[in-house]
């Protein structure tokens, strides 16, 4: 246990030693910035159309409901590129992490103390999984802190969609970690982008599926999320934080109309923890 | 397998697909003693040394590191290793290099920072506890990778190439720690192209080639061994040179210079009695020791065992 402690603690260091995380916050500040103003010019010309149409009770209620609907998809809009922007973040750490200290050798020293290989991987992995948690507050907390500021709105089960767009980023960077006990960084990184792109197009195969009532398009988005289930989770969130009538309607692009089930969220589970018990095996029999 | 030796091998053996790095390793260090590991390269020195600290899985065969076998823990808290290429974490700084390192051998804090204090002190690095080793040149990071290697005061230091880096002085300095290793006891395997540091430094080597051991040998048998000397002398006859015969032989005069293999050192004295005696007049009778890379040239072959 104390190793892990040791090694999380080393990995954490090395991403604010190499900058990461100094580059990460600078970039993601002018994220938010560059956000909040696009938010802010969007909500304020919204809101004094609104002012003219709010001439009786009637079209009050409707401007209201626009209203919500309008900041919502846009709050979803930015958590959708927050997600994207993690998803990164995590593919590209974990990338080099075992495969560029294997070849460089640096690895070399920690193997022959008395530590067991696995410890190096649960210290490596939880690193990460705090930097990503430091991240996504920092980015998804930020893109819901200039709504909230700006508009005075939050999202129906907010924690719950960020706990799983988290979930999206660790699954990414689990499997990220994975291919680098075997791969080089750069086939780790050609590997993971076309598996979340596989995901990423099956999601929208299965989405439009649910659109024109097609079973076997439907199908094939869910055989795709069993493959690489990371779109599901994005999709689960935002089905989470959408409005009720977006999900009745399905009318915003960034919202869900074909909804992953809680069984799929149990799947990704599973198949997390199982990529990090082969990531486990493959290493430890691996010769350095 | 039993502990009075610091290294057993028995047979070890690695294919890498249908090449066999390391045919059939059998080796035996003592406790205390520092052991050359010789050959050319690609003779399966680097794929052994890593068999021996747990990176790669042997094929086939055993071994055991201080009586405990590749691998156990408590074996590893007790063993110290310095890797060729020495690439170390470089966005640390030395002192906080050597207490990652510490920490993962276990040490308690007090223990440990006094150690690294001492060990910094001891590599020459004091003055750069606080700077990134991403500044350190080559020999620096050899210097601090040392250091690394002795945190827990190990009984067993596997040192590969460790002067490769480094200059004259630094080069000293390795030497030195590694008699001092030997005072207290430790078992050090030394994996060294430069045959010179090897023969001031061991007490045994073993030549490998094509992943076996040729041959093993006590450093100081390089002396027990026959002595050549050269000597130049005037005024030398036909008669005096077959007599220097009895002290020797492959006499071969060229001149005034004459060569020959002597069984011991006492006789050089006796030989310019004897030449001075018969009228010669010698200016010169230089003894010439075998050297460990005639020795090398000679088990591993011209062509380096390719």
């Amino acid at each position: 246990m104390k190793n892990i402690w040791i090694l999380s603690r080393m990995t954490f260091r090395e991403a604010v030693r190499r900058r990461i995380v100094a580059t990460g916050l600078a970039l993601g500040l002018c994220f938010l910035m560059v956000y909040s103003i696009g938010f802010h010019f969007i909500y304020v010309s919204a809101r004094s159309a609104e002012t003219a149409l709010q001439s009786s009770a009637m079209n009050q209620a409707v401007v209201q409901i626009a209203d919500v609907e309008g900041i919502n998809t846009l709050l979803l809009a930015g958590l959708y590129a927050v997600t994207f922007l993690a998803i990164a973040m995590a593919a590209l750490l974990a990338a080099d992490t075992l495969s560029g200290e294997i070849s460089s050798g640096t690895i070399q020293t920690i193997l022959t103390k008395p530590i067991r290989r696995f410890e190096i991987i649960l210290g490596k992995w939880l690193g990460f999984a705090f930097l990503l948690g430091l991240y996504l507050l920092l980015m998804g907390g930020g893109t819901v802190a200039s709504v909230f500021i700006q508009a005075a709105y939050l999202p129906d089960h907010l924690a719950a969609g960020l706990a799983l767009i988290y979930f999206e980023a660790l699954l990414i960077m689990t499997i990220s970690m994975a291919c680098s006990s075997t791969m080089s960084a750069l086939a780790t990184g050609g590997v993971v982008f076309g598996l979340y792109g596989l995901a990423f197009i099956g999601g929208w195969i299965e989405q439009f599926g649910a659109i024109i009532q097609n079973q076997t398009a439907i199908k094939v988005g869910i055989i795709a999320s069993l493959i690489i289930p990371s779109e599901s989770l994005w999709r689960r969130a935002a089905f989470e934080m959408q409005t009720p009538l977006t999900g009745a309607l399905g009318m915003s692009p960034f919202g869900t109309f074909s909804v992953p089930s809680l069984l799929m969220i149990a799947y990704t589970a599973v198949y997390l923890i199982v990529t990090l018990i082969i990531t486990v095996r493959v290493f430890e029999r691996r010769d350095i | 397998m039993s502990e009075a030796f610091a290294i057993e091998t028995l047979a070890l053996r690695k294919v890498f697909g249908e090449q066999a790095a390391v045919k059939s390793l059998t080796l035996q260090v003592q406790q205390g003693e520092v052991f050359g590991f010789l050959g050319p390269n690609g003779a399966g020195k680097t794929t052994s040394i890593k068999m021996l600290l747990g990176l790669v899985a042997p094929t086939s065969g055993s071994a055991s590191l201080l009586g405990a076998p590749i691998g156990n823990k408590e074996m590893l808290r007790c063993m110290g290793f310095l890797p060729e290429h020495f690439r170390f974490q470089e966005w640390l700084t030395a002192s906080e290099f050597l207490e990652l390192h510490g920490q993962l051998y276990g040490m308690p804090g007090p223990d440990l920072r006094s150690r690294i204090d001492e060990l910094l002190e001891r590599v020459g690095l004091s003055d750069f506890r606080n700077k990134l080793l991403r500044t350190f040149s080559k020999g620096m990071l050899q210097r601090i990778g040392l250091a690394q290697a002795l945190l827990n005061r190990p009984r067993l230091v596997f040192l590969d190439e460790p002067t490769s880096g480094l200059d004259p002085v630094g080069r000293r300095l390795v030497r030195d720690i590694i008699h001092e290793l030997k005072d207290q006891g430790t078992s050090v395997f030394l994996n060294s192209h430069l045959l010179s540091e090897i023969e001031v430094t061991c007490d045994r080597v073993a030549f490998i080639r094509h992943g076996e051991v040729v041959r093993v040998m006590e450093l100081s048998s390089l002396d027990i061994g026959q002595i050549n000397v050269t000597m130049r002398a005037k005024g030398l006859t036909a008669d005096m040179t077959a007599g220097l015969s009895q002290w020797g032989k492959n006499i071969q005069i060229d001149g005034e210079n004459v060569s020959m293999s002597l069984s011991a050192e006492s006789a050089m004295p006796e030989i310019t009695r004897y030449l001075v005696l018969h009228g010669a007049e010698v200016y010169a009778l230089t003894p010439k020791h075998a050297s460990l890379e005639e020795v090398f040239i000679e088990t591993v072959g011209k062509d380096g065992g390719l």
